[in-house]
């Protein structure tokens, strides 16, 4: 291989955020392979600091636009965990089912409309309206599902209002549930017609060994709170996730970088997987094997397989918290008494794109004098710019021509559904 | 999608993205109930987050995000030449959203505890007004995509449309929403412009001021209100400058 390779794409596209991927062969020789992430920080841990702890969920779901749950839930239990608040079993239940409604949007989003199009030969998903429009109207059902549990169970999917520190504030309305149920039930066969879909798209062959951090499933594929685990055998307590981020600021970056027991490692959908299997409802075990997934498996382009594994395992899930939830008192409480401490806590949660750390510290009046929220994408850029490398080195030595190449590395970006702007804050 | 039977022209929309979550151009893919006929009423140009296409014919540019480092400045310079509408879309743009609170700090030293010894480029924030001119301003955090449904009828077809002068609160007690400020929240509801249906008070939140003040806001009664129900200055200035659409009203 004697060729010359310059990739150079600015503000990749169909990514939340901004980030720009530069590759430099000469000669046949690798110089460069980069994801750089140049997205304006905003300083959240510097604008939580005298915050009271009934505003840190509200300022924090702003984080992000896609998972706004996902960081409200790990806000409100690192607050909980500080003043050592238990939240009642009934709300317990409405958090979750509001994080599954949060997963399918997000995953079916990414899945159809981020994700997709590379394998149609598509710039977007808007073409496929004209050209197959079930498809789409497959997708937009689906993720309408999504955002309705989210609406439900939170009173409003992007930026969610009724999720409390000590509960929640409302019960879902039972007809409301009823008609959540009744289009679960639809999404299991339309989650069969998306696999019939994704089984037509080649993944690239790509691997490299990888360590995936993830939270550890005691008996249930874990979403809030619990142990921390990675593939390589560290296994620590929630509040000891410092020990696995380790994050460091690097100079061309304005997210910061993370690493474990390798150069850098993975969250995400595939990392849940790959640390959880066993606890996968059976349905979803299925389309993990009509695809040939199984743990652990290194190519982080079945992260996007992953994701529809794990959209079928919260909608089955989804309807087992639904029929328990109608199953509780009217009159179960929702709220825990909130009394404000001097501590610490921290709130680890499974979002869409990986697992999430708030943890704050605060003074005895409930306001916060240190923060620090670390969030999937910061997690995942290392090794998305690491693997970059070794996948070029792949296909320029297999002779994949350099439009194609470009594709890849966009392709591999995507995979990991990044949160770019939620990975800088 | 045909108006009076007649085939109108769609307008050439582009989507970009400063600083913010992007959380509002996501509610354009949402009520998806509606989505497939709103994105055949529009012709998308340029949206970096759903499409590859980087078209730059565009008529109508949605800003998305407030600005605050020297390239954005530039790069929103170069969109306000080639849009011939360009609309403020979401809190963020309209007044710098919950970033402008970062302006409260100093910004060395936010970057020390940020970056340690690598700090990064960041300017104070500003909305997208401060920097260029602003043809129409939709806020709220998310943006309502009821609302901008309304909006790209009338920007396509005239169909009439203007953001409710009243506030908050008229939308509350129509979906009969019990009062939060009585429950005792310091509810902003009575001074915010309304268009979002309500969901934060309905969903026991009470209202935290995201789209900015109604018309005529009657600041003097509200802040003489919430003194008299027990809240502090302080306590009133942190909900009031939480999307930073009231600087400089409490003090």
């Amino acid at each position: 291989m004697s060729r010359t390779i310059n990739i150079d794409v600015h503000h990749l596209t169909r990514v939340e955020g901004h980030g720009d991927i530069r590759v430099k062969v000469e000669k046949g020789k690798l110089l460069e392979a980069s994801w750089e992430v140049i997205e304006t920080p905003r300083y959240f841990e510097v604008m939580l600091k005298g915050k009271h702890y009934t505003s840190a969920g509200i300022l924090t779901a702003r984080i992000c636009g896609i998972c706004s749950i996902g960081h409200c839930l790990a806000s409100l239990r690192a607050t909980e965990q500080a003043f050592g608040v238990e939240i009642p079993e009934a709300a317990r239940k409405i958090r979750l089912l509001a994080k599954h409604g949060e997963t399918l949007q997000s995953h079916v989003l990414h899945l159809f409309f981020l994700a997709a199009p590379d394998f149609l030969d598509l710039p977007s998903a808007l073409p496929l309206i004209e050209k197959n429009p079930e498809v789409v109207l497959l997708a937009a059902r689906l993720k309408r599902l999504g955002n309705m549990i989210c609406d439900v169970t939170a009173g409003r999917t992007t930026h969610p209002v009724s999720l409390l520190v000590g509960g929640v504030a409302k019960s879902p309305e039972k007809a409301k549930l009823e008609e959540l149920r009744a289009e679960l039930i639809w999404a299991l066969d339309g989650l069969k017609v998306a696999v019939d879909v994704f089984k037509t798209f080649q993944l690239p062959d790509f691997v490299r060994e990888t360590e995936f951090v993830s939270l550890k499933g005691e008996s249930d594929y874990p979403f809030i709170g619990g142990r921390l685990v990675s593939t390589d055998g560290v296994d620590l307590p929630e509040s000891e996730y410092r020990k696995i981020t380790n994050e460091y600021v690097t100079d061309n970056n304005t997210t910061k970088w993370c690493k474990l027991s390798r150069e850098s490692y993975a969250a995400g959908a595939l990392a849940r997987f790959n640390n959880n299997f066993k606890f996968l409802v059976p349905e979803a075990k299925e389309v993990a094997a009509v695809f040939g997934l199984s743990p652990v498996n290194h190519n982080p382009f079945m992260n996007n397989i992953a994701q529809l594994v794990e959209s079928v395992h919260v909608t089955r899930d989804s309807i087992r918290l639904i029929d328990e939830i109608l199953q509780m008192s009217e009159d179960a409480p929702l709220m825990a008494e909130v009394k404000p401490k001097a501590g610490s806590g921290v709130g680890a949660v499974e979002v869409p794109r990986g697992i999430l750390f708030h943890a704050y510290e605060y003074d005895k009046s409930g306001r916060i004098i240190k923060a620090d929220c670390v969030i999937p994408t910061t997690q995942n850029n290392a090794n998305i710019h690491y693997d970059m490398g070794a996948l070029v080195e792949k296909f320029a030595a297999e002779g994949v021509p350099d439009e194609k190449l470009e594709l890849l590395c966009s392709m591999l970006v995507r995979a990991y559904d990044p949160c770019i702007s939620c990975s800088v804050h | 999608m045909k108006y009076l039977r007649i085939e109108p022209e769609r307008p050439k929309i582009a989507v970009f993205d400063f600083t913010c979550c992007e959380g509002c151009e996501l509610q354009l893919a949402n009520k998806e109930e509606s989505l497939v006929d709103f994105l055949k009423c529009v012709e998308v140009i340029n949206f970096r987050e759903v499409s590859s296409l980087k078209g730059e014919d565009y008529d109508i540019a949605f800003i998305e995000g407030c600005i605050s480092r020297e390239d954005e400045v530039e790069r929103l310079k170069k969109i306000r030449e080639k849009a011939k509408i360009l609309v403020a879309f979401g809190s963020c743009a309209c007044f710098g959203g919950v970033n402008r609170m970062k302006n409260a700090y100093d910004l060395a030293e936010a970057n020390r505890e940020v970056y340690g010894d690598k700090p990064k480029e960041t300017l104070p924030v500003r909305a997208i007004k401060e920097v260029v001119e602003v043809d129409l301003s939709i806020p709220g955090c998310p943006v309502n995509k009821e609302e901008v449904e309304r909006i790209v009828q009338y920007l396509m077809v005239d169909i009439p449309f203007q953001f409710p002068a009243y506030p908050v609160c008229v939308e509350c007690k129509q979906r009969f929403v019990t009062c939060m400020f009585e429950k005792g929240y310091l509810c902003l509801g009575s001074i915010t412009r309304a268009g979002c249906n309500a969901p934060c008070p309905a969903g026991g939140l009470g209202c935290w001021g995201c789209r900015g003040p109604a018309d005529d806001p009657n600041y003097e009664e509200f802040l003489t209100l919430a003194r008299e129900k027990g809240f502090g200055n302080e306590e009133i200035a942190e909900k009031m400058n939480f999307f930073g659409a009231y600087e400089g009203v409490a003090k």
